[in-house]
């Protein structure tokens, strides 16, 4: 396809590493913050690659990874109400809650849907109005302007039967909870590219004051990943902590102030809590009070379950880069993304299940030898 | 979850600030997206969309350039990198 196909020539990649392995003169840890980069890393073994030169640390970008397990919880109990269909992304399906997945809870009776847009979910409140359609909402800033717009088109069309279930969240706080880390190896990050053609590259500016270290604003292609570790080696090579945008044809440095616009109107910021990290201060986004009707967690209250964490399950530590997904016990023996302890082994931008996708268990072997 | 990929606008289908759709083609296959993100777009512009919507008009002057620039890369060039004069720009 035009415009992603370019971007993946092995010709241009392997001058773009063989430039990176000339000017790191020393190894560098960055941190790749979007679990699509991870999973783009590993596919094209730029990991493998660049062993050695360049070390990357996989971020908590995987928006179902870090949903919080009541959370999960909640839209499980929703799905099995009888008046209700619950309407979630396809990747959420699968995770692990204390009481069984969504898949299960569907198995069992609840009514579960996917979708490829929340807007599909607004057009099946507006086919169903005898029944209560809610929208599990996950996702970073690139996903919001999506359920703030389907907020907006549900008001105009005055459907009473929609609501969302919110669970999104702010990249650059979790930025900020992880570099301040006391045991973070973190040099430079690798900003997510989408989440900036929502917010634009500028909001990094303070962060990369206060931290000292380069934000590379990067895209998801091979040779996008290639220039943005190269661009990120070389500002730490000359000792510049700045903001640097190597993805310019999809993320402006002023960002989509529509899509901003849009956001404001529906959602305002709060904290929220993260699944491995606890609550992560101004981490999230809630619906404001104006579009409170909108709220399932109003419209429904909670159930106040307990939650039950699979104890054997590290997630929280991969999800905060202290490990490498092969250096969990459970990984690859008892949790595989047939059978997940975690989310990050099931998404498809998790990084347990991009290890065992494209490194595998050889890999897991080599490196639990070498510890 | 972020994904998120470029096609080409082919023909709009609702013009409304809130409501608006558009076809958009992606390497031959084409299906609606909305576009109230994206309200500048226009035929033969190409859009960042994801989960339907258009999130954003993709600069393709600027994919050229760096594709020429990548083109150009004899093995030990210097690849240029931007400075925060550029991205503040």
């Amino acid at each position: 396809m035009k415009f992603l196909d370019e971007f993946r020539d092995p010709a241009a990649a392997r001058q773009l590493l063989a430039e990176i392995r000339r000017v790191a003169r020393r190894p560098w840890t960055l941190m790749e913050v979007c679990g699509g980069q991870t999973h783009s890393l590993l596919r094209h073994g730029i990991d493998a690659e660049l062993d050695g030169v360049v070390g990357l640390i996989h971020g908590p970008g995987c928006p179902v990874c870090v949903t919080p397990l009541e959370a999960i919880d909640l839209a499980r109990e929703l799905s099995l109400r009888e008046d209700t269909i619950l309407v979630s992304f396809g990747d959420m399906l699968r995770v692990p809650s204390s009481h069984g997945s969504l898949l299960e809870a569907r198995a069992a009776g609840g009514n579960v849907r996917t979708v490829y847009s929340p807007l599909d979910a607004v057009a099946l409140a507006r086919r169903h109005p005898e029944l209560q359609i809610i929208f599990f909402a996950v996702g970073f800033e690139t996903t919001v302007p999506t359920t703030a717009l389907a907020v907006r088109q549900a008001a105009a069309q005055g459907l009473q039967n929609f609501s969302l279930l919110v669970a999104h969240v702010r990249v650059l706080p979790a930025m900020e909870a992880i570099a301040a880390l006391p045991d973070s190896h973190v040099q430079g990050f690798l900003a997510a590219g989408h989440v900036c053609t929502v917010t634009g590259c500028e909001l990094y500016a303070p962060f990369v004051d206060r931290y000292q270290m380069p934000v590379v604003v990067t895209g998801f292609e091979p040779v996008d990943l290639l220039q943005g570790i190269l661009t990120c080696v070389r500002l730490l090579e000359s000792g510049r902590a700045e903001v640097a945008n190597c993805y310019r044809r999809v993320a402006h440095n002023l960002g989509n102030p529509t899509a901003q616009q849009l956001v404001a109107d529906v959602f305002e910021v709060c904290d929220r809590a993260w699944r491995g990290f606890g609550v992560i201060p101004r981490g999230g986004l809630r619906l404001r009070a104006e579009f409170s009707r909108f709220d399932a967690e109003i419209r429904f209250g909670h159930m106040g379950l307990p939650v039950l964490e699979a104890s054997e399950c590290r997630s929280g530590d991969v999800l905060a880069g202290r490990i490498k997904p092969p250096a969990c016990a459970s990984f690859g023996t008892n949790c595989s993304p047939e059978h997940p302890l975690g989310a990050p082994m099931v998404s498809s931008e998790g990084a347990c299940a991009a290890y065992y996708r494209y490194g595998g268990i050889a890999r897991t072997a080599e490196r639990l030898s070498q510890s | 979850m972020c994904l998120a990929i470029p096609g080409k606008v082919v023909r709009w289908l609702v013009t409304d600030p809130l409501l608006g759709v558009a076809e958009v083609e992606f390497g031959g296959v084409t299906r609606p997206c909305h576009m109230a993100c994206v309200p500048g777009a226009r035929l033969g512009d190409y859009v960042v969309v994801h989960a339907g919507v258009a999130i954003t008009i993709l600069d393709s002057d600027e994919a050229t350039r760096v594709l020429a620039e990548l083109a150009s890369l004899p093995d030990e060039a210097e690849w240029p990198t931007p400075s925060a004069q550029e991205v503040t720009q």
